[in-house]
């Protein structure tokens, strides 16, 4: 296609891959190499060579002897190798056989009677527009039944069966015995197949000669597909590509020597075939039976296949996915003192990232400022890019700041260093949702680490055990503005996942806010103060809930003054369990949240009322109904007073938070001695075979069911007298019941048993033989030789005690890795095929050929990420609006 | 790209197609499926109502779901390649959902 302008659109009409003729090849082939060396002794390139200076000019100032090009114009030009016997193209193995199969052994016709294959032939002519896959079928129609046929019906010459062996080998089934067809028969018959017959074989013979597909002839790509390096050694290193063809052509030049020296056939043979697996090599190095070409014996080489294929592919690795510039990467550090919707940024890395300003009568002082600065101090700037000129001013280099600042005009671009204030995407890997990728506002920080604040840690699942996190910036306004209104932090509180918040409290937030709202908490005038102004709250105070001795505040009093003025909220506390359970206002344990018009009456504030990833709580009906600006607000004050009431209070774990009184240890142990002797009675009962099996299980399936329920129970009523004997306001049962972190499992492995450790679910039996440890005798049944632990992480475990804990641990390890890859290749699949499709405005879900593939979105057309928790509506919620209450 | 030809419903030389396929031997089907509570109810549109939702999607015949002819359901209520079959199926999001496919001759 000749444009006048290299830059006007243009469209493809089709793309259409065919075979590449031995014609074509030679046309474009600008040397033919004969020589496997490189180099000449005295370094220069071999004439004839895989460095023959008409595969393109490739030093500096070198001119190419084929287009008279220097080397930044001179394109490259191809070569070839004339191979002295044909090779076959593996790839093509199957296309060849099926060929083969169906077609006259002796005249090439296919073996369908002239009629019917006329007949069949316009019926695909006609087939092939309007049903593709109809006229494929009629194909492998066609090939079912030429193969089959016995005899030719044109010349009447018998048929033999062809045996195909992967990837290159056929054997012709002849009535004298089995005979292999070498690569010069293969070639014979191919060429005699007429262009009709083809077609009817699924084949374009215009642009595929099936005898194409046995190559005579091998093109050389030019250097610039193969580049040589130079080593710091000054030692030249040559492509894979090159060392591979360099094979090629050693064993074709062998095999010539051969032919032409008369030497005995099967020597012939025997470097026949090696041509052919050196060949099939450097198309894909990874086929099966082929001998491998490797790098003096070791790696083995990366060849045309291997270019292409997998995640650091060509494909995966620099079409799908490309490296970028204005990004960065470090570790991520918490900082609970800025807001949701930012970032902090290093000095260092603001430094280098940059946004282009264009300079306009506005912006001109500013900028100025920033080219004063140069590119070391911040805010300053790294390039000017003049107008007028249209040069580029490096200002590492151009240390003249004044003059440059001075001779600012109206239209330069400026690039400044990132500031306070400008937006920017940051990511954490594993990217598996659209919260993975979010727009935050810049802070310019000192130190080295990226700062984020803990509530967008679920949505990201970040942590700061060494997380690092990736930062992009927009540098266009259409992009800045995009990621402001599509991406910022804000706009994702909702989630289309679950159709609830995704960011949110977790851990200390969630003590924290326990610990303010929890009735036991009064605050002094001071400490108020000190809350309040952590928030930011600007505004007064409440009348007090206690006036005398002191003037004190509730924790409910404080929330209040955050919440929205006509919000109604009800719902349970995550405390609402146990003896605390209820299930309306009628609530003597504070664990029923009434908040009524914006005022926080009873309830605690647990996980059930701002945790993250908890649908229907308070935080989600203020995203829904009052909008993500409220939202954030909420989230950037009443949030930030948890944190402070937490550390004015402080909450820690001792030793004597887990000690339970000896009473209930001997209760325990008694406890452990009964089901022990309930267990051996169950043992004794299996050996006597007394045992009543559970229906559809063997004896001894029955007997370890029953056993692992029984240590299932032990280890429940354990914790629970564990739990029973704790005081309920110590710092790890708070948070234990708050959710905060830890659950009554937990404690219970702290303070009372272990329990049963499982592998697979089912009791520990491997290790020696009948026996799991040497501790134990053979065949030795009772709970503590099969992995039951007595001991807890208070007092200590015995060692087989540990041995058997690390077992049962050693396996969730290896399961979260296996489930994590395999996720990942789910997910890679799933995206794969949906990446395409489109809600359009017509609420149909379709591909980008406007192919339907649901006829409304989800079948209702509701965005799951504004609902409540997948229901459109809240019937209670409309039911108690209107209601007034 | 989308062929903006004039509107038209897939026509076939399907008589010619099943000559020139060796045909496959049919099964009998049990009527009873259609009874069967897991299959919900096929009907194939008339001309004119297929022209009504083809119009109202805005899409060619073969831009909708296919459906084979082997489909044992499309067998039994004797829809031919080019119909468009209605499909009414219960939905846990909608309660009940109307989704249309074309009858494809593979
Ligand atoms: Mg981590
Ligand atoms: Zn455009
Ligand atoms: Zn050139
Ligand atoms: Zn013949």
């Amino acid at each position: 296609m000749r444009r006048v302008n290299e830059n006007e659109p243009y469209m493809l009409h089709k793309i259409k891959f065919g075979v590449l003729s031995p014609h074509e090849i030679m046309k474009m082939s600008r040397v033919t190499v004969v020589r496997p060396d490189i180099y000449e002794s005295d370094g220069t390139p071999v004439t004839g060579g895989l460095r023959d200076p008409h595969f393109g000019a490739i030093e500096p100032g070198e001119r190419c002897p084929v287009c008279g090009n220097t080397r930044e114009e001179c394109p490259g030009h191809f070569g070839k190798i004339d191979l002295a016997r044909p090779v076959i193209v593996p790839h093509y193995g199957e296309t060849i056989y099926h060929i083969l199969q169906s077609t006259c052994r002796v005249c090439g016709r296919i073996l369908i009677p002239q009629k019917r294959a006329e007949y069949l032939l316009n019926l695909y002519d006609r087939l092939r527009d309007k049903w593709p896959r109809l006229a494929e079928n009629l194909i492998a129609e066609v090939k079912k039944e030429a193969s089959s046929a016995t005899e030719c019906p044109y010349c009447g010459a018998r048929q033999f069966k062809i045996r195909f062996v992967k990837p290159f080998t056929y054997y012709e089934d002849k009535p004298e015995g089995e005979t292999r067809l070498n690569p010069i028969d293969v070639r014979e018959r191919l060429e005699r197949t007429l262009d009709d017959d083809l077609r009817l074989l699924g084949i374009d013979p215009v642009k595929s000669r099936p005898e194409w597909m046995v190559i005579t002839v091998l093109p050389v790509p030019p250097l610039s597909v193969r580049p040589s390096i130079t080593l710091e050694t000054g030692f030249r290193a040559e492509d894979d590509l090159t060392h591979a063809l360099a094979e090629i052509v050693r064993q074709n030049e062998r095999l010539k020597t051969f032919i032409t020296s008369n030497a005995p056939e099967t020597m012939i043979e025997d470097a026949w075939l090696t041509l052919q697996h050196v060949v099939s090599a450097y198309i894909d190095n990874e086929l099966p039976n082929i001998y491998q070409l490797t790098h003096r014996r070791k790696r083995p080489l990366k060849t045309l296949a291997q270019r292409l294929k997998g995640k650091e592919g060509r494909l995966r690795g620099n079409l799908s996915g490309k490296r970028v510039n204005f990004s960065a990467r470090t570790v991520i550090s918490p900082d609970p003192l800025i807001g949701i919707n930012e970032v902090g940024v290093p000095m260092e890395i603001a430094k280098i990232l940059t946004v282009p300003l264009r300079v306009t009568p506005y912006n001109i002082e500013e900028a100025r400022k920033y080219i004063l600065n140069g590119p070391d101090k911040w805010p300053g700037a790294t390039y000017v890019y003049k107008v007028r000129s249209g040069k580029k001013i490096d200002l590492r280099y151009f240390r003249n700041y004044k003059q440059l600042a001075e001779s600012l005009e109206i239209g330069d671009i400026v690039e400044r260093h990132l500031i306070d204030g400008d937006i920017v995407l940051f990511n954490r890997q594993p990217s598996l949702h659209r919260m993975s990728i979010m727009g935050h506002i810049v802070r310019v920080m000192p130190y080295k680490t990226f700062r984020l604040n803990l509530l967008v840690c679920p949505p990201y699942n970040a942590d700061f055990d060494g997380d690092e996190m990736n930062l992009h910036v927009p540098r266009s306004y259409e992009a800045m503005v995009e990621a402001k209104e599509l991406l910022l932090v804000q706009k994702h509180i909702l989630t289309p996942r679950y159709g609830g918040p995704i960011i949110g409290g977790r851990q200390d937030y969630i003590s924290g806010a326990y610990l303010l709202t929890v009735k036991t908490s009064l605050f002094t005038e001071d400490e108020v103060a000190r809350i309040l102004s952590r928030a930011g709250y600007e505004g007064g105070l409440p009348e007090p809930a206690i006036i005398k001795p002191r003037r004190m505040w509730t924790g409910k009093q404080l929330v209040s003054l955050f919440l929205p003025k006509d919000l109604n909220f009800k719902g349970k506390a995550k405390i609402n369990a146990g003896t605390l359970k209820c299930d309306d206002e009628d609530c003597f344990h504070d664990s029923y949240i009434v908040v009524d018009n914006g005022k926080h009456l009873m309830g605690v504030l647990d996980k059930n009322a701002i945790g993250a990833e908890k649908p229907e709580n308070l935080l989600h009906l203020i995203a829904l109904e009052y909008g993500d600006e409220e939202a954030r607000k909420l989230l950037d004050t009443l949030f930030k007073s948890f944190i402070r009431v937490l550390e004015m209070r402080g909450l820690t774990m001792a030793l004597s938070d887990v000690d339970i009184p000896e009473s209930a240890k001997d209760e325990i142990r008694k406890l452990t001695e009964e089901y022990k002797k309930r267990i051996e009675d169950m043992i004794k009962e299996y050996r006597e075979g007394k045992l009543e099996p559970i229906p559809g299980r063997t004896l001894e399936e029955s007997l370890e069911l029953k056993i692992i329920q029984e240590l299932q129970k032990l280890r429940e009523e354990a914790g629970s007298i564990a739990v029973n004997n704790m005081d309920p306001f110590n710092d790890i049962f708070i948070m234990a019941r708050t959710g905060a972190r830890g659950g009554e499992v937990n404690i219970t492995q702290m303070a009372a048993m272990l329990g049963q450790q499982t592998v697979r679910g089912r009791r520990i039996t491997r290790g020696f033989r009948k026996r799991t440890l040497p501790h134990f005798r053979e065949g030795d049944l009772s709970p503590e030789a099969r992995g039951f632990v007595k001991g807890n992480f208070r007092d200590g475990l015995r060692p087989t005690e540990v041995f058997f804990h690390a077992a049962g641990g050693r396996e969730g390890l290896v399961d979260t890795a296996v489930k994590t890859s395999q996720s990942g290749y789910m997910q890679r699949r799933l995206i794969n095929a949906l990446q395409d499709l489109v809600v359009s405005y017509d609420g149909t879900v379709r591909d980008t050929w406007g192919n339907i593939i649901q006829f409304k979105y989800g079948e209702d057309g509701v965005d799951p990420m504004v609902t409540h928790h997948g229901k459109p509506v809240n019937i209670d919620l409309i039911i108690d609006k209107v209601r007034g209450k | 790209m989308v062929n903006t030809n004039k509107v038209q419903l897939l026509q076939l030389p399907l008589a010619e197609v099943v000559e020139g396929l060796p045909s496959k031997s049919v099964k009998k089907i049990d009527k009873r499926i259609l009874k069967h509570e897991l299959v919900p109810e096929h009907r194939v549109l008339t001309l004119e109502e297929a022209a009504e939702v083809l119009g109202r999607l805005r899409v060619k015949p073969w831009q909708l779901p296919h459906i084979s002819i082997n489909d044992p359901v499309i067998s039994l209520i004797g829809a031919k390649p080019g119909d468009i079959i209605e499909i009414k199926r219960k939905s846990p999001t909608a309660g009940e959902t109307i989704t249309y496919r074309v009858v494809v001759p593979y």
